[in-house]
């Protein structure tokens, strides 16, 4: 363990267990990312070591995909989705006012890493637009004030 | 179980399934629940903790089941009793608090509340209630013809039982043990059926392309990476019936001689992936996938790849090279991955809603599936209705229905007595059609010519509170920002693109931009790698064409009609109208408002944002909208 409390010891059972698979190296970095909530530069260098591939090639996959975060994240991940059918309905308030109550940015987290504001697009739920999703909750027909109330109620 | 080695079997198992339903549905009370991701956002978890506590309070036995998405969305939660020998009977909008009730009034009372009824669906015996309208008569379903989403909200997902009892698997069973892979290939063929998931090419030739190309292994691929805001027709499928998308893969797996597959299903769909494991494992402890299936010789074996958040990754070749664990960047066609796919192999990619009525098409067979829709698109179109409609939601109608039809009956108009201005098909790469293209037939072919494209199934209704301009500018902004940046058209294209938008809805604007806007959308189209770089434009330039009008206006007058762009108007009180009633000062997030209660509020120009928080929540009409010339636009009260 290291000083920042990344315990690259917990990669070896994904390691292990992707070791003969061609090509799983998103497999590993999602499975590595539930590990820490995001990747960490100690956790990718560990991969690198142990899969036999380019650390640059590792970061090249990392930074193209939305799903991972090289940054730590919020203890709360809230997506409000801009979709097409929420954006219509509203959803760029939802995010402003996420914004202004929590003191954050989407894309980003509040100082205390409490709560992550994501954009997403579309969970596929455009029936019940404008939707959000707190952690793994999805909530339909938000407005701004349930929305924020939700999140406020999370522990 | 244990896993079944001939046809025999597999029919027996059929029969057993079948006879546990009917004895269920003849002597026990059923209550259904749909539990689509959709189900749940609209609280059907809640539902079902009452209706449990609700059931324990009344000392009554009844047997849960959750299904998938319906369609209805816009009715969710959705609850249906079916209670012995009666068909089903669905009740809508059903929040906690009427649960009891329903159950009281239905299986205490014996009574229908019909003050939630939607309508019946008669279970295995074809029987009806008196009173209650059946779904083939609600305007909703009339004129839908479910093939691909056949099962959808009608069986439990999660049993493979009640998939087989519902003429499951029976599709596979002809294919392995009546047909040689070419015999499945000219069905497929016979029956015209075309790609869902965009491009409209004919799947039956498609695989004989692979069949044919030398190579092995071969691979199928489904394309699950459903990435169009505004669509979830592939979602409802893998949710609601994922074995009829196991059938198709396993049948094309046999047709091409692929003994390997991959569902690539994009990770946003946590109950999807969820529900496909769950049928994955069914189906492999049946011994319907894996070596010698069922006895035939034939062996399949399937994977779960989940998506890692990247549009351009439903793009046949980056899909492929996701896969392969690099980025998702796609690259020159040909080889087309039917010659050099996954690991330089032959591969066969086709969506969701493709294998799913490829197994519809095998169950009946190619003159049942091509007598339904149009010339050249034959069969039904499955779309994801959403956006300014009443019934919002999942749809599947023949091939060459009008949009006015798809939007005035299966979705009942427009909301709120507003007008209707446009429909978008095809999602960010698709196109819009105003009011008088709405009998447009639609087909592949047709709208494409109208100006807007089939896609893969979004369709999204915007009613005259949408600013074309910046609905455009919205679309465009999702589109470039998932641009993977290897090719340049699309990369710097769509920014410059974007940056022409952002300008005009800003009203900055100049009557050489939409000129401008012509000019790189040419670039694009003719210069992309890929179909993301090359349709990019589609939703710009179908507005620019339909909606030139609203453009000018915009780079012209500093006009924004719908009231959307900022900073082409200011909001105003009328101090005649107001009461001074506080509700826009509560609503205001920058404390632009100032005033008493009881006495008329102002609007501070220099904090206004012009959000229009304001002029959506006075209920009197009090708040004026003023554009920076004249004319200004009152709300009515």
């Amino acid at each position: 363990m290291d000083d920042r409390g990344i315990d690259v010891g917990l990669l070896e059972p994904i390691l292990l267990e992707y070791q003969s698979q061609k090509g799983a190296v998103i497999p590993i970095l999602q499975r590595a990312q539930d590990i820490y909530g995001y990747l960490p530069e100690e956790a990718m260098n560990e991969i690198a070591k142990k899969s036999g591939l380019s650390i640059s090639q590792l970061y090249g996959v990392a930074t193209f995909y939305a799903q991972f975060h090289l940054e730590p994240r919020g203890r709360h991940i809230i997506h409000v989705c801009d979709g097409t059918a929420c954006h219509v309905s509203g959803a760029p308030k939802l995010v402003q006012a996420v914004e202004e109550e929590f003191n954050l940015e989407a894309g980003g987290s509040d100082p205390d890493y409490q709560y992550t504001l994501e954009i997403v697009y579309c969970l596929g739920s455009c029936g019940l637009a404008p939707i959000a999703l707190i952690d793994e909750q999805v909530y339909g027909n938000t407005t701004s004030d349930s929305l924020v109330k939700q999140i406020k109620e999370l522990d | 179980m244990p896993v079944l080695t001939n046809i025999e079997e597999l029919r027996e198992l059929r029969d057993k399934a079948r006879a546990e339903i009917t004895e269920r549905e003849e002597n026990k009370t059923t209550i259904i629940l749909g539990m689509g991701t959709c189900g749940i956002a609209a609280g059907a978890y809640e539902v079902e903790a009452e209706l449990q506590s609700e059931l324990e309070k009344h000392n009554i036995t009844a047997e849960l089941i959750s299904v998938g998405c319906i369609g209805m969305c816009h009715n969710e939660p959705l609850l249906d009793i079916q209670q012995p020998g009666l068909p089903r009977i669905t009740y809508t909008n059903v929040k906690p608090k009427i649960v009891g009730k329903i159950i009281e009034k239905h299986l205490v009372q014996g009574e229908y509340n019909k003050r939630w009824i939607y309508g019946q669906l008669s279970s295995g015996n074809g029987k009806f209630v008196e009173g209650i309208p059946a779904y083939e008569e609600l305007p909703f379903y009339n004129k839908q013809v479910r093939i691909a989403l056949k099962n959808c909200g009608i069986i439990d997902p999660e049993s493979i039982e009640e998939y087989l009892a519902s003429d499951g698997y029976s599709g596979l069973e002809k294919a392995l043990f009546q047909m040689g892979p070419e015999d499945v290939i000219q069905e497929i063929k016979e029956s015209e059926l075309r790609g869902r998931g965009g491009a409209g090419f004919l799947t039956g030739l498609k695989w004989e392309f692979c069949r044919k190309a030398s190579g092995s292994p071969k691979y199928v691929i489904c394309n699950a990476d459903e990435g169009d805001p505004g669509a979830f027709m592939d979602r409802s499928v893998l949710e609601g019936d994922p074995h009829a998308l196991l059938e198709g893969m396993i049948i094309a797996g046999y047709a091409i001689g692929a003994p390997e597959g991959y569902i690539y299903c994009r990770a946003e769909y946590p109950l999807a992936i969820d529900r496909l494991k769950i049928a994955i494992k069914q189906a492999y402890e049946l011994g319907i996938l894996g070596e010698n299936i069922l006895g035939s010789g034939f062996s399949f074996n399937l994977k779960i790849k989940e998506g890692a958040g990247a549009f351009v990754c439903g793009e046949e070749t980056a899909l492929i090279a996701s896969i392969e664990g690099k980025r998702g960047e796609p690259r020159p066609r040909p080889p087309y991955p039917a010659v050099s796919g996954l690991w330089g192999k032959p591969t066969n990619v086709n969506n969701v809603k493709s294998f799913a009525i490829a197994s519809q098409i095998m169950v009946n067979d190619a003159n049942w599936f091509n007598k339904i829709g149009t010339e050249k698109s034959k069969g039904t179109a499955v779309f994801a209705l959403t956006g300014k409609i009443e019934h919002t939601g999942l749809i599947e109608v023949p091939m060459g229905i009008t949009m006015r039809e798809i939007i005035y009956d299966v979705g009942g108009g427009i909301p709120d007595k507003k007008q209707f201005k446009a429909v978008q098909t095809g999602g960010p790469l698709g196109g819009c059609l105003p009011e008088d293209a709405l009998d447009t037939p639609v087909d592949f072919d047709s709208l494409t010519e109208a100006g807007a494209t089939m896609g893969s199934g979004g369709m999204i209704v915007v009613d005259q509170d949408t600013c074309m301009v910046e609905f455009a500018r919205y679309f465009l902004t999702f589109a470039s920002a998932e641009s993977c940046g290897k090719c340049v058209p699309c990369r710097i294209g769509g920014q410059r693109l974007l940056e022409v938008l952002i300008r005009i809805t800003n009203g900055e604007g100049t009557p050489e931009d939409l000129d401008e806007i012509e000019r790189i959308s040419e670039f694009m189209s003719e210069g992309s790698l890929c179909a993301l770089g090359q349709l990019t434009p589609g939703p710009v330039i179908s507005s620019l064409r339909f909606f030139r009008e609203e453009y000018k206006a915009h780079v012209n007058e500093n006009y924004c009609q719908a009231g959307v762009c900022e900073g082409m108007f200011t909001y105003e009180i009328v101090p005649d109208r107001c009461t001074g009633c506080g509700l826009c000062l509560k609503e205001c997030t920058t404390e632009a408002i100032i005033g008493e209660k009881k006495v008329v509020h102002v609007i501070d120009q220099s904090k206004c944002i012009q959000c229009g928080a304001c002029y959506d929540v006075c209920n009197l009409g009090a708040v004026l909208v003023k554009r920076k010339h004249e004319l200004p636009l009152v709300k009515t009260a």
